[in-house]
């Protein structure tokens, strides 16, 4: 667990503290620059405001709020079912996956568990909006390092997961197909064929990734050592997903914390690398996208048949209690604590979302580097905003 | 002073509008030409899309379509720019890009001015840019334009180095400052005896074309060397600002440069207009055939320019200087030393 | 001092049936042991869900030192979030009417509704909560939420930003959303809102507008019920889907 040794430390504390003298011999007035919110780095309205000696950043410190929609507020006053609706607009990349903790969550407080089929068809589609989600990281990271191509191959392959969940779902983006107890539908006729066939697709982009960006020397040179989290620090500010496991923490909600979802029943392999910068987060997100083609693959043999809707009482009242029930979403660890008090909405529901530790750490991360690693850094901390904001 | 142009009898200012205005369309052509088949057609094969298909058969005049609406845009001006300068910096570059072609022949007398020292006023010319863009960064009261155009000063000022020192084997094996003799001495030179390729300096000279070919891709501020207008950092650099008809000429410089030094490129390395001399073709159907010729190199380095473009990511700004002066530059100056080795031992 | 299943809000139908044999969950207790050994006196109440997880609520003055002994005896190093609660029934119910309306036919607001906390209890009307982690070693982890009550006056818990850094965010959030204080803290900017903004949002007590002034559409449209599923049919066990509660707002309201 203890992935960074001590030598890799004691590296970046030399780079940090050569790069401190530096700024003390060469004193000169600072520099006020502001990032977005509208800049075409920040994936949507985030705000960074940089003080700048030069091209060396001096302190950073970001701010959101420029999305926030009160969903917190919101879900109070909307029935069970509904909240769902609401929760698809956090992550929009992979938006089933947010319905899934919050669905967990209440079946949790009322004490129920969605028929085996409707589990792995959950599973199935968890991954698939991973899959969704990191294949447009792959290839934005490349445009953020001014690498524009990897991004057309990204939407190019994108197009075929997004119809498979359409083709299940309906919606593109907001699926809102997760209902408690169990799903709205099952699959139709032949999708399982053609998602196999959209996974061959997938692996052969991350093949295509694995040459076109992480081949170039380039990108090395700009991704490595760059951003270092230290596991320690990883885990105060909360990090969790790819980040936390691009600083060599060996935690995945899926395997550790799995609740309602098959996850146990899969062969698959956690994957996380020592190093803890740019370059790591990067790699385990590409491995991870492989790894969840593996398990759609392995899901599409396995899926047992059966009802996919459990009894559920007609109108959805849950029982009093709290629970949080939080998943290994594509960004991160994505939980709900659910508040009940027997009524028909919830009496409160904090949304534990991935993006927001992920990025209070960047004031931390972002003092004493250059201008264009902050591009690099966001990059590859790969935020959401809507997940930022809520 | 009376000259002969294909058989016309011309007065000097009659010939001077006439190689002016020659000169002209052949740049706006190759220019338009490049524009077209790399940034709209190759790159969107590239990226697996069609490009434009509109306007025109194939998208052809999309071109066109995109100078009309620029032309109509609004020419704004930021509130605290130094308006002046503001708008006077995109001429500067502009005019650095056309006083590049002065001097590149493209056919045994179709050249601007054939001056002696060509090749030196070909590189001086085209670092005039920099300032243009100082002004423009300056001017445009923009922390992002300012990075920009102190990043392109440094760079621009760094990579100027190693194309200089590339280009000195080439003068040294040609033995002329003067394009036209480097050409000559291309097209009448041979390899160990060989003669019908003649004596294309790429093949001689190979580390300096490398050397020339990869300090272009920076003084073009291409990616991997873009960090100038780094659109994912500084949204677009040193002309962030600029709108309309001024932007268009930072367009038009952009890619006219990217072609003028690939005419320079190929008239150094390549073999230029020439075809070599032991074909036998008359210099009659070189002047028709010379322009063609040159311009099909040209083409063929500045689609090399754009591969590298969409391709690769960008280093940073201290990773540039650094492979400028720790590589670059002594490996130009150790090809320097070979190469007048080599002329003198052979 | 700490009892697992005797507050009066762990009566979920399910639980109290079989109280006598009530199934003990020897992980998490022994996670509240450890606890207990460090904290002491300092452990007002807390709660187990059997299987699920385990709720401690702490004296507000071991607010911080909570959050210590989890980072630092028990090695919970994982910051989850940290937020508040306010138990406050809301005034306006579930906004489905639209106060407009009922200020015209001349009704008046009902006084806020009664407290009754969650689990492991509680005195004020606000509290704390917050959960840490012990992750990195696969098979071992653990979470467990921690509560602390907030008194009205002063109206502020101890910041946890010294114990972990990423506390810093939520704090500035819960602060802006509920006006609890937090002393310690470097700086209680507003995260989302204009900083001139008065209220706080998330208390119960605080109006959604939108549906103040306007009904709920939910029972404005209501639409008629589909037709049950034919008994048999894939998907559609008695009838009893999802789908089918949505139209229900409309009959309860």
């Amino acid at each position: 667990m203890t992935a960074i040794t001590d030598r890799q430390k004691l590296q970046y504390m030399a780079a940090k503290a050569a790069d401190a003298r530096v700024n003390v011999e060469l004193e000169t007035e600072g520099m006020i620059l502001n990032m977005g919110p509208q800049h075409p780095a920040t994936h949507g309205t985030l705000r960074i405001v940089a003080r700048l000696d030069g091209e060396q950043v001096i302190s950073a410190e970001p701010i959101a709020g420029y999305m926030h929609r009160g969903y917190e507020k919101l879900s109070e006053v909307r029935s069970f079912p509904q909240v769902t609706t609401l929760i698809n607009r956090i992550d929009w990349l992979g938006s089933f996956a947010n319905e899934v903790p919050f669905i967990l969550a209440c079946e949790q407080l009322m004490e129920i568990e969605a028929p085996p089929r409707a589990q792995w068809i959950r599973t199935l589609l968890f991954e698939m909006s991973r899959v969704a989600n990191l294949i447009l990281f792959l290839g934005d990271m490349g445009v953020q390092l001014g690498a524009v191509t990897p991004a057309f191959y990204a939407f190019r392959d994108r197009e075929f997961v997004l119809d498979q969940i359409e083709a299940v779902t309906g919606g593109r983006f907001h699926p809102n197909f997760d209902r408690i107890g169990g799903l709205l539908d099952d699959l139709p006729k032949g999708w399982l064929a053609e998602t196999k066939q959209v996974m061959v697709k997938v692996r052969r982009f991350c093949d295509e990734i694995d040459d076109l960006l992480m081949g170039a020397e380039t990108f090395e040179s700009r991704m490595r050592g760059i951003g270092v989290i230290p596991p320690d620090v990883a885990m105060q500010y909360g990090l969790s997903g790819p980040n936390a496991r691009g600083s060599g923490i060996d935690w995945d909600n899926r395997r550790d914390n799995c609740f309602g979802l098959v996850y146990p029943e899969l062969d698959w392999k956690v994957w996380t690398h020592p190093d803890g910068d740019s370059y790591a987060r990067f790699w385990v997100r590409l491995q991870e996208v492989r790894e969840a083609t593996k398990m759609i693959d392995q899901l599409c043999d396995g899926l047992p048949g059966g009802p996919i809707m459990a009894k559920v009482p007609r109108i959805i009242k849950v029982p009093t209690g709290e629970a949080y029930v939080a998943t290994e979403n594509p960004l991160g660890e994505m939980g709900y604590y659910v508040i009940s008090k027997g009524g028909l909405n919830p009496f409160r529901v904090k949304i534990r979302s991935a993006s927001f530790n992920n990025v209070s750490i960047t004031p931390w991360l972002l003092r004493g580097v250059y201008v264009p690693d902050i591009i690099t850094i966001l990059g590859s901390l790969y935020f959401i905003l809507g997940d930022i904001d809520r | 002073m009376i000259h002969t142009v294909l058989g016309l009898e011309l007065a000097y200012w009659q010939e001077t509008t006439l190689r002016v205005l020659g000169g002209l369309v052949m740049l706006l052509l190759l220019t338009g030409g490049v524009v077209y088949l790399y940034l709209f057609k190759f790159v969107s094969f590239m990226q697996s899309r069609l490009g434009p298909m509109e306007a025109g058969p194939y998208g052809s005049l999309q071109l066109l379509a995109e100078v009309g609406k620029w032309l109509q845009k609004e020419d704004i001006f930021p509130e605290d720019a130094d308006r002046k300068i503001f708008a006077l910096a995109p001429a500067i570059v502009l005019a650095s890009t056309f006083l590049m072609f002065i001097v590149i022949p493209a056919g045994p007398n179709a050249v601007v001015s054939d001056l002696g020292t060509g090749i030196y006023f070909v590189l001086a010319m085209s670092s005039l840019s920099v300032i243009g863009i100082l002004m423009a960064g300056w001017a445009s009261a923009n922390k992002y334009a300012l990075i920009g155009a102190l990043r392109a000063g440094g760079q621009l000022i760094a990579y100027e180095l190693p194309l200089v020192l590339a280009t000195i084997g080439v003068v040294v094996a040609a033995g002329s400052l003067n394009l036209q003799d480097i050409v000559a001495a291309q097209a009448n030179g041979e390899i160990f005896g060989i003669d019908w390729i003649g004596n294309p300096f790429v093949i001689t000279q190979f580390v300096a074309f490398m050397i020339f070919v990869i300090s272009v891709q920076a003084e073009l501020t291409q990616t991997p060397f873009d960090m100038p207008i780094a659109e994912s950092e500084l949204v677009a650099g040193y002309h962030v600002e600029y709108t309309g008809i001024r932007f268009l000429i930072y367009f038009i410089a952009e890619f006219a440069t990217a072609v003028a030094f690939a005419a320079v490129a190929s008239t150094l390395f390549l073999g230029g207009w020439a075809l070599p001399a032991a074909w036998g073709l008359g210099t009659g159907v070189m002047h028709v055939v010379g322009p063609i010729v040159i311009s099909t190199k040209a083409v063929l380095l500045v689609g090399v320019v754009f591969w590298v473009r969409f391709t690769l990511p960008r280093y940073r700004e201290d990773q540039l200087q650094r492979f400028a002066w720790k590589f670059l530059i002594p490996l130009a100056l150790a090809n320097i030393v070979v190469t007048a080795i080599a002329k003198v031992v052979f | 001092m700490s009892d697992e299943t005797t507050t009066p809000e762990e009566a979920a139908p399910q639980e109290v049936e079989v109280e006598v044999a009530a199934p003990r969950d020897e992980r998490l207790e022994a996670l509240l042991e450890r606890f207990t050994h460090h904290l002491g006196d300092s452990i007002v109440d807390s709660h187990i869900v059997v299987g699920k997880d385990l709720w401690i609520r702490v004296a507000t003055d071991a607010w911080r030192a909570a959050a210590e002994v989890a980072r630092n005896d028990l090695h919970a190093r994982y910051f989850g979030f940290l937020s508040g609660i306010d138990w406050m029934e809301s005034p306006y119910g579930r906004s489905m009417d639209s106060e407009v309306d009922r200020i015209l036919s001349g009704e008046d607001r009902p006084g806020p509704g009664p407290i009754e906390q969650g689990y492991a209890g509680g005195e004020t009307r606000f509290q704390v909560f917050a959960r840490v982690a012990h992750i990195g070693e696969p098979n071992a982890t653990w979470g467990v939420t921690l509560k602390a009550d907030v008194p009205d006056d002063p109206f502020e818990v101890e910041s946890w930003t010294s114990v972990f850094a990423g506390a810093d965010w939520h704090e500035r959030e819960c602060h802006e959303m509920f006006g609890i204080g937090f002393v310690g803290h470097p700086g209680l900017r507003h995260m989302y809102l204009p900083s001139d903004f008065e209220g706080y949002p998330l208390r119960k007590d605080f109006p959604l507008v939108a549906r103040q002034v306007k009904p709920w559409p939910g029972i404005v449209d209501v639409e008629a019920m589909p037709e049950v599923p034919a008994p048999g049919a894939p998907g559609a066990p008695d009838g009893a889907t999802g789908a089918t509660t949505e139209p229900a707002d409309g009959g309860d309201a």
